[in-house]
């Protein structure tokens, strides 16, 4: 896919979305990859409440907004139902936050994989539950404070990694993403658009209100997320893993954490063990 | 004593806190994820644990756990996620493990609207899990009571073995008061067993019906299971006797203890024509309208429900026989004013003015349903 070949059609647009969101615009992307030919499965979280609250209604294709736990279940119904009706070229997409992906909503993805109807299953990936005031999620990053993990008190963990989950269920197409990187996620959104079974995209988007930082700087946040090495852009297909974009120029961890407040609490110890960490890390789904 | 300002749902923490709750496992949901934000930053220095889980399921049944291990054990939600806890409360007492859940109601149903206040959940405190259970349900009307009630429903939960609901609704979670807190409050324990491990029977209610809780990792091998068991804990197996047993048991030890658990305060019920029936945030308007309405002449009273369940049958009866009408109010489509019409039994007039467009039932629209049953009664 190239620039001039993006869509200039809006089909998400004037949401009630913070200044500055990168979850939003990583739906309005989507839409112009998949056209007005798609349904949409939301569950609670940002995308659904900004997009829920009248007059406005950003969406111009179908959607349903979906129990938390049950996004990807019910792509599995409404996929089966298409197919029974003979409606398969119909996009079928999820679109769930971190935490209606990676903690309440992963037994539904996990049945849904296995069950093996034909979807795309994209996780905005804000390393949050944003929605209700930024509490930890599996996917928030070692070290970042939320408000279930105030101050020094972040839970020891590390970021689930979705994508070797996802790949472990054998998943015939699933990607990593980042917002800041357009043209690479939408190639990924139309790559899992032709595949005729589930799949999964994880796009990392930066969160002005929880991550804090300026609204005018969330595509800044996620190059540098990248090119420190926090986030990597992947694809696995065919069982295999590859990485579909390297950057440059390596930027040092600390730089991307001094651009936020979240990682604020922690000492230049733990950054430069982060940093440590980082280096040692082998190829893509490599353990 | 101190005097604090605090939200309703701080002081449900501080209540917990201090009546011993010493775990809480959590998932965050408006209008109560400030319970779990504020157990996250307060229990570890205490000694405590507080556990974000995965989703509410897990969040009640780590509570169970805890429970089980001889933790005093919470947590706390609103509407969606109350609906996922419902099975493991259903475990919890089956099982006899003490607990709270703490539900701040927001307006449903389903996603609804999550930061606007209801009392849509009443119904589902009481029936949200199947089966015959029973069910202890306080509801609060202030800051300073959703202390106490905390601090009450720890201590029920401790002293019969069983799961207790508080149910707080938004405006009082969120509601900011002055509260005078007590040095120090009333800690109950569970019963715990003096006999020796041989002779254990975890489920042999004893004399109050409430059998001794030995934690798990003390020696003593049992079964907490949540098939229907004897008193050993044992599947029933096709002793049908020992089933209705364990059911009878079940319900008994609380309906024995209608003076500890059954909670209520009326104003003016000698002197009144017609008694407004409320709770929670309601009766605060309820009050209001009261007064309002004796100022003009009118009869009358106020009978406030602080224990929703077991329901007060007997003293709605009593009330609805000294008087013309009662008046519910509620903000769902009247979901308690048909247990009140049960009660009262025909021995009065039962009317009911409910809201439930997740706006808060105003002193006004309780006062001008008053003048109604007054025109009416012309
Ligand atoms: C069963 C249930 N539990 C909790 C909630 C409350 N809730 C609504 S949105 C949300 C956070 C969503 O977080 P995430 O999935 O990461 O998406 P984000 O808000 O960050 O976009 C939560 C916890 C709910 N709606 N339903
Ligand atoms: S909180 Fe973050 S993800 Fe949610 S709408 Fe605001 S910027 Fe977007």
């Amino acid at each position: 896919m190239k620039l001039k070949e993006v869509s200039k059609e809006e089909l998400y647009r004037c949401s009630y979305g913070c200044a500055g969101c990168a979850s939003v615009l990583a739906l309005r992307l989507t839409l112009k990859v998949l056209g007005e030919n798609s349904v949409f499965v939301v569950p609670a979280g940002c995308i659904s409440t900004v997009s829920a609250y009248y007059p406005q209604a950003p969406f111009f294709v179908p959607m349903t907004v979906m129990a938390f736990a049950a996004t990807a279940a019910a792509l599995s119904g409404i996929s089966a139902g298409f197919k029974r009706r003979g409606r398969e070229d119909i996009h079928v997409v999820g679109f769930a936050g971190d935490g209606g992906t990676a903690d309440i909503g992963i037994q539904a993805l996990s049945g849904a994989i296995d069950c093996g109807y034909k979807f795309i299953y994209i996780c905005y990936d804000n390393e949050a539950y944003m929605n209700t005031g930024i509490q930890r999620s599996g996917l928030t990053p070692y070290g970042a404070t939320t408000t279930t993990t105030p101050g020094r008190c972040f839970e020891n963990r590390p970021k689930k990694d979705m994508l070797r989950i996802v790949a472990d269920h054998g998943i015939p197409y699933a990607a990593t993403a980042c917002i800041s990187y357009p043209l690479d996620f939408m190639r990924k959104v139309e790559k899992a658009s032709k595949i005729n079974g589930p799949t999964y995209i994880q796009v990392l988007v930066p969160c002005p209100t929880g991550w804090g930082f300026a609204p005018d700087r969330a595509i800044e946040l996620g190059r540098m997320a990248v090119e420190s090495g926090m986030w990597n852009l992947l694809e696995f297909e065919n069982g295999e893993f590859h990485t579909t974009y390297t950057p440059r120029h390596k930027r040092p961890v600390a730089e991307y954490f001094e651009a936020q407040t979240r990682f604020r609490q922690l000492s230049p110890e733990q950054v430069e063990a982060i940093q440590r960490e980082i280096d040692s890390r082998g190829a893509p789904g490599s353990s | 004593m101190t005097t604090m300002v605090l939200s309703g749902n701080e002081a449900c923490v501080e209540g917990a806190l201090r009546s011993g709750v010493r775990f809480f496992a959590g998932y965050p949901i408006t209008p109560s994820s400030e319970i779990a934000e504020e157990m996250a930053r307060r229990l570890p220095a205490l000694g405590g644990k507080f556990i974000q889980m995965e989703d509410e399921l897990a969040s009640m049944a780590a509570v169970v756990g805890a429970s089980l291990a001889g933790l005093k054990a919470m947590t706390a939600t609103s509407g969606p996620g109350f609906s996922l806890m419902q099975e493991n409360i259903g475990m919890a007492v089956m099982l006899e493990a003490p607990c709270v859940v703490v539900n701040v109601q927001r307006a449903g149903p389903s996603t609804g609207w999550a930061t606007w206040p209801a009392q849509g959940d009443v119904m589902a405190a009481r029936w949200g899990t199947h089966g015959d259970h029973p069910a202890i349900v306080l509801t609060p009307w202030s800051v300073k009571e959703s202390f106490e009630l905390t601090v009450r429903a720890v201590n029920l939960a401790e002293r019969l073995r069983t799961p207790v609901i508080l149910l707080s609704d938004a405006i009082i979670g969120r509601l900011r008061e002055k509260v005078d807190l007590p040095p120090s409050v009333p800690v109950v324990d569970r019963p715990r067993p003096a006999m020796a491990p041989d002779h254990y029977r975890p489920y042999a209610g004893g004399p109050d019906g409430v059998p001794p809780m030995a934690d798990f990792g003390t020696g003593y091998r049992w079964y907490a299971t949540t098939t229907t068991h004897n008193e050993r804990g044992y599947p029933v197996g096709v002793d049908a006797a020992a089933a209705e047993g364990l059911l009878k048991r079940l319900h008994s030890k609380i309906h024995d203890h209608q003076d500890e658990v059954v909670l209520t305060e009326g104003r003016w019920l000698e002197d009144s024509e017609v008694v407004v029936v409320a709770y929670g945030s309601v009766a605060r308007s309820a009050l209001a309208a009261v007064k309002q309405a004796r100022s003009r002449g009118l009869k009358a009273g106020l009978l406030r429900l602080v224990t929703l369940w077991p329901f007060p049958s007997q003293l709605i009866s009593q009330v609805a026989q000294r008087i013309r009408g009662l008046l519910v109010a509620e903000m769902n489509m009247g979901q308690m004013v048909e247990k009140v019409r049960e009660a009262s039994c025909g021995a009065s007039e039962v009317w009911s003015v409910a809201r439930f467009n997740g706006q808060y039932l105003m002193p006004e629209q309780i006062l001008d349903k008053l003048e109604e049953v007054r025109r009416a009664w012309r």
